[in-house]
């Protein structure tokens, strides 16, 4: 493959985006939020249990292509567990890192997602799950657009 | 790879490609390293030489405002676009130049047409009828139109293999049918409607047809008076002219009670404070300053097309077209979306476990532009139950060698992903 979209499409994605992880809906959830990418279509459910300012759980379904399946995948893997303010930092430094306009500082793993920048066309492809979790961290249950 | 059908055996020998393609100066380029190869031809085609000189031309020596100069600069650049009209009239061939308006575009030409049918024709309890397969810009005016006038909007049902269900569209056609508007090829299909048998169910309910021509006007000659459509539209700039540029082709008598759309200068004939009267056709419905450098573009790529074996080219289109449909075939998990019986040079396709999206940043990087998306027809995505497709369309210049580079790296895309 080229280096460059090597860059974009590196193992780990590839890997998550044909067997994400945190995948479908679960039994039980406080939160539902439906996200759709109108650009192309693609449409994603970020399910999640969020109590005494934790996020205990988190899943989501839907369609979509390698990035924003892999990102939906990791995102859900990074925040379950986590405090709703790192949960929220981290959105913020995901998405200084995929649009490429601060050094985005550490972000472990999800650092592979960095290639994004040098796509722009993609940046919402990566960035969906993400507005999902925030607008579900704000309160807000109405459905999310990347437009 | 399955490419193994040589260029030499199928190739058309009554077309010279390469010195076609020499024309074409945007296609001379490398894209990551490779040479372009361009299949996004529905989406827009690109310009030839002498359209991109023309307007040039325009811009260095005639430039003035039209139809409002006595100056020799201003009669010069009315001329020349006021001939661009009789150069429509002819290429499709319609009963007179004035029956010819220019607009931005298809979607312009189809908003100019609803807008006039909501303030005038339509009324509760009339009919509009589309089909499932329109583009959005074919959609949308008309669910505006209805909302405005509390008509009604029915579209008729495609088929599994992409054809218009015709039963169906018979059935939703009655005498509160005002208006039947459909598309001539569908973008995301590459259908082509039997249109002149759609325009004859129409006419004989009384209603009147509006074909949107964008995807057929490019790969057939059309005469709109043989077709007895009441409107023909299209956009110039998927017929290797410029963006911005559109027609309007209509009946006379539907020309002369059509409300006027936008107003403002050029479309008047006179203006009192109390009120104002309208100028006749086309003018009435060109209101300001047009797109004179476009219009003398949207000439110039008629023109060129006239020069072109045109016949034998949209034979070689139809060839392109079989190859790479045979050569998808073979690819393991490949769907095709759209398998009319007729169909323009149009392959959308699915690959299984690969998002329309990374096939299209895949082929990319081998130089293949196709687009990948809901081609602005969410409805044919929704119909075919898929988010979106990958979609290659074939110009007059595309050739048999380019098919197969598409073809090996789709091929290589399912192997990244297998
Ligand atoms: C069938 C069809 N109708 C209408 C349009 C709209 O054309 P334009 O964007 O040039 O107005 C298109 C262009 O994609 C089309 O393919």
């Amino acid at each position: 493959m080229n280096p460059d979209l090597r860059g974009l499409y590196q193992e780990m994605i590839l890997d998550h985006g044909r067997r994400p992880r945190h995948f479908g809906a679960p039994a039980q959830f406080t939160h539902k939020l439906d996200a759709f990418n109108p650009l192309c279509g693609d449409r994603l459910t970020l399910y999640a249990t969020i109590e005494n300012g934790e996020v205990k759980n988190a899943q989501f379904d839907g369609k979509g292509c390698a990035i924003s399946v892999a990102s939906a995948s990791m995102m859900c893997e990074e925040v379950e567990g986590k405090s709703c303010d790192h949960a929220e930092q981290l959105f913020h430094r995901f998405h200084q890192l995929v649009t490429g306009k601060q050094e985005a500082g550490d972000i472990g793993r999800l650092e592979v997602l960095a290639g994004v920048k040098d796509f722009p066309a993609r940046v919402k492809c990566a960035t969906l799950a993400w507005h999902t979790l925030e607008h579900m961290l704000k309160g807000d249950r109405e459905a999310v657009s990347t437009e | 790879m399955t490419a193994s059908v040589s260029a030499q055996t199928i190739s058309t020998p009554t077309v010279d490609i390469d010195a076609l393609r020499a024309q074409f100066p945007t296609l001379h380029q490398e894209v990551h390293g490779h040479p372009l190869v361009y299949l996004d031809n529905a989406a827009t085609t690109q310009k030839p030489r002498a359209v991109i000189d023309a307007i040039s031309h325009y811009y260095e020596h005639d430039n003035a405002n039209v139809h409002r100069g006595v100056h020799s600069l201003s009669e010069r650049a009315t001329q020349r676009m006021e001939n661009v009209r009789n150069t429509v009239q002819r290429f499709i061939n319609a009963p007179a130049p004035e029956q010819i308006i220019f607009t931005r575009g298809t979607t312009d030409s189809i908003n100019l047409i609803a807008h006039g049918f909501a303030r005038a024709f339509l009324k509760p309890g009339d009919e509009v009828l589309i089909t499932g397969m329109e583009h959005h810009a074919n959609i949308v005016p008309w669910q505006q139109a209805c909302e405005l006038s509390g008509a009604t909007l029915l579209h008729a049902a495609i088929l599994d293999n992409g054809e218009l269900d015709l039963d169906d569209f018979q059935r939703k056609l009655s005498s509160r049918t005002r208006i039947a508007a459909f598309t001539h090829v569908s973008n995301a299909l590459g259908t082509i409607n039997p249109i002149e048998k759609l325009i004859g169910w129409a006419r004989a309910v009384g209603a009147a047809v509006l074909i949107d021509g964008a995807q057929a006007i490019a790969h057939a000659p059309v005469d709109v008076q043989k077709l007895d459509c009441d409107f023909y539209v299209f956009s110039g700039h998927k017929l290797y002219g410029p963006t911005g540029t559109g027609v309007l082709y209509g009946k006379r008598e539907w020309l002369d009670k059509l409300p006027v759309y936008q107003t403002g200068g050029d479309m008047i004939r006179e203006v009192r404070l109390e009120g104002s009267t309208f100028a006749g056709i086309p003018h009435k419905f060109e209101a300001g300053t047009p797109h004179i450098a476009g219009i003398i573009g949207l000439g110039a790529a008629i023109d060129f097309l006239h020069a072109q074996p045109w016949a034998a080219l949209i034979e070689h289109e139809q060839q392109l077209l079989a190859h790479a449909t045979k050569l998808a075939r073979n690819i393991p998990g490949l769907q095709i979306i759209g398998e009319a019986a007729h169909k323009a040079c149009v392959l959308s396709f699915t690959l299984e476990n690969v998002h329309p999206h990374d096939i299209g940043t895949f082929l990319d990087f081998e130089g293949v532009a196709v687009r990948a998306g809901h081609h602005c027809a969410m409805p044919v995505m929704h119909r075919f139950d898929v988010p979106a497709t990958a979609r290659a369309s074939f110009a007059i210049y595309n050739t048999f060698d380019e098919v197969e580079k598409f073809i090996n790296a789709v091929e290589s895309v399912r192997k990244t992903f297998a």
